[in-house]
């Protein structure tokens, strides 16, 4: 089996021991994805598998067998950047940007998320299959990523144009 | 890390053959195994992946629903069976970790994670009867904001971290049990123990246990339920003290009801005293209150926790008025 990250198919490692985060950044080279506290609090190394947002640093790589990944080099390219790092950049969503990557992967998935009718904890109605966005739910939704330059303004009002723009 | 293997188990039988071996350890989404194992706390030398065992959700023939166990904690959350019988547990489930975390994490996962008592997790630095049985506890004349006020043992102080397991106790959860072709029903408020002689010791499950689901009985009183989690910030951050409750009333009366509390016990706290207290009574702010004082009568708090107390009463007392709101 192989593992497909970003279209391209990845032998997974001999050792056990490595994480989906340190083959990605050590053995692929593949430094979007960012190590924050490598214990699951943060959400630097956010990535997506089988398109749902998860922590690469608590996965073992030997998880992923079978599975697709994408970082932050398989949704955008300087000359083709996806919506919502798009949004970050008009939106000033970052100062020194480490978390950048795992902000706008966990976003991705997020607005995929409510759009299917996902609850929040803030969520009032659980039975309601219609999420609005407010400022509020995007907060709770986004609290596995933390942003140390405390850019959260910005980085919430780029997903909330994004999600303007998708249900549009 | 220490060195280990990795397997997948494609069946029970599979993974129960596994799991009866010296060293191996049965891994779902790892959020808690591979941290521990990062910290050389957990050293198991073969993990057994068990994420292709059942991860269905489904009603059943009494109009419960069924579990699979390796069900994703967000798989759970979202289904529609399970938002609209049971909301204490969707929301239970939401106030837990993170999304992405809630994505990676199975439901059987959540069962048999591990307190996240900071002495507990300090190899290096600290005693832990837990980890190390004999050593001393050095939670117990140390940091214990976090640590439990009700249930412990001098031996260990520390606090069961589930948000799920306290809507499953609450909700009379039954979890399946396979081991050598025979399949076992616990029931959750058993499923967990007390750390009285052994706090190593935090499950009833034995060698080759596996477990295979949780089933949720139909629970009428589950319709009109909620899960309020306390913290130190307002996502993504453990409960100091949090509340699962339902209930159904009769005109002005509590007809019947279910509390458990987490966050302040060694285990998902079922309130039976709480229940005895108010079943068949008022729903007035005096009887909650009383309620929670015949609970918490047992109750040792400590230097760093005292404050847990009228947290406790206080938080219960919100979900109650808020439950019993227009019946009040």
């Amino acid at each position: 089996m192989t593992i497909r990250i970003n279209n391209n198919d990845v032998a997974p490692p001999d050792d056990a021991r490595v994480s989906l985060l340190d083959l990605l950044r050590e053995h692929l080279h593949l430094t979007g994805t960012k190590v924050g506290c490598n214990q699951g609090a943060c959400g630097a190394c956010t990535v997506l598998l089988d398109g749902d947002r998860v922590l690469s640093c608590l996965t073992l790589a030997v998880q992923a067998d079978g599975h697709q990944v994408t970082t932050i080099e398989g949704l955008g390219s300087p000359e083709e950047p996806h919506p919502l790092q798009a949004a970050f950049i008009e939106h000033d969503g970052f100062q020194c940007g480490y978390c950048t990557p795992g902000q706008i992967c966990a976003a991705v998935a997020m607005l995929r998320e409510a759009a299917s009718g996902m609850p929040s904890y803030v969520t009032v109605d659980l039975a309601t299959e219609k999420t609005f966005l407010s400022l509020e739910e995007i907060r709770e939704r986004m609290s596995g990523n933390l942003c140390r330059c405390g850019a959260h303004n910005g980085i919430v009002k780029a997903i909330q144009q994004v999600a303007k723009e998708q249900a549009a | 890390m220490i060195p280990f293997t990795y397997t997948r188990a494609s069946s029970a039988d599979e993974a129960a053959s596994m799991a009866i071996r010296t060293g191996h350890k049965l891994l779902g989404g790892g959020t808690n195994l591979v941290d521990l194992m990062r910290k050389n706390v957990e050293l198991p030398s073969c993990l057994v992946d068990v994420t292709a065992l059942s991860d269905s959700i489904k009603e059943t023939q009494e109009g419960g629903v069924m579990i699979g166990a390796a069900a994703r904690n967000s798989a759970v959350a979202a289904h529609p069976l399970v938002r609209t019988r049971y909301p204490m547990l969707s929301r239970a489930i939401l106030a837990g970790a993170s999304a992405q975390i809630r994505n990676m994490a199975t439901v059987a996962g959540n069962l048999m994670q591990r307190t996240r008592c900071i002495y507990f997790n300090d190899v290096a630095g600290s005693r832990c009867n837990k980890r190390s049985p004999g050593s001393g506890c050095d939670a117990v004349g140390g940091f214990n904001r976090y640590h439990a006020i009700i249930g412990a043992a001098p031996a260990c102080i520390a606090t069961h971290p589930s948000d799920m397991c306290v809507a499953l106790a609450a909700l009379d959860a039954r979890i399946h049990v396979y081991n050598k072709n025979a399949t076992r029903i616990i029931p959750i408020v058993d499923f967990h123990g007390f750390p009285a002689d052994r706090p190593d010791l935090e499950t009833v499950l034995e060698a080759g246990d596996v477990i295979t689901s949780i089933e949720i009985p139909v629970s009428p009183f589950a319709a009109r339920s909620a899960y309020r989690k306390v913290r130190d910030r307002a996502s993504y951050a453990f409960a100091l003290v949090s509340v699962a409750a339902g209930v159904t009333m009769r005109e002005r009366t509590i007809d019947d009801i279910r509390v458990a509390f987490g966050g302040i016990a060694p285990k998902p706290w079922r309130a039976f005293r709480v229940e005895m207290a108010l079943r068949g009574g008022p729903a007035t702010q005096e009887a909650f209150d009383d309620a929670v004082e015949a609970e918490l009568a047992r109750a040792v708090p400590l230097a760093g926790n005292a404050f847990k107390i009228g947290l406790t009463k206080r938080t219960l007392s919100a979900v109650l008025t808020e439950l019993t709101g227009d019946a009040r």
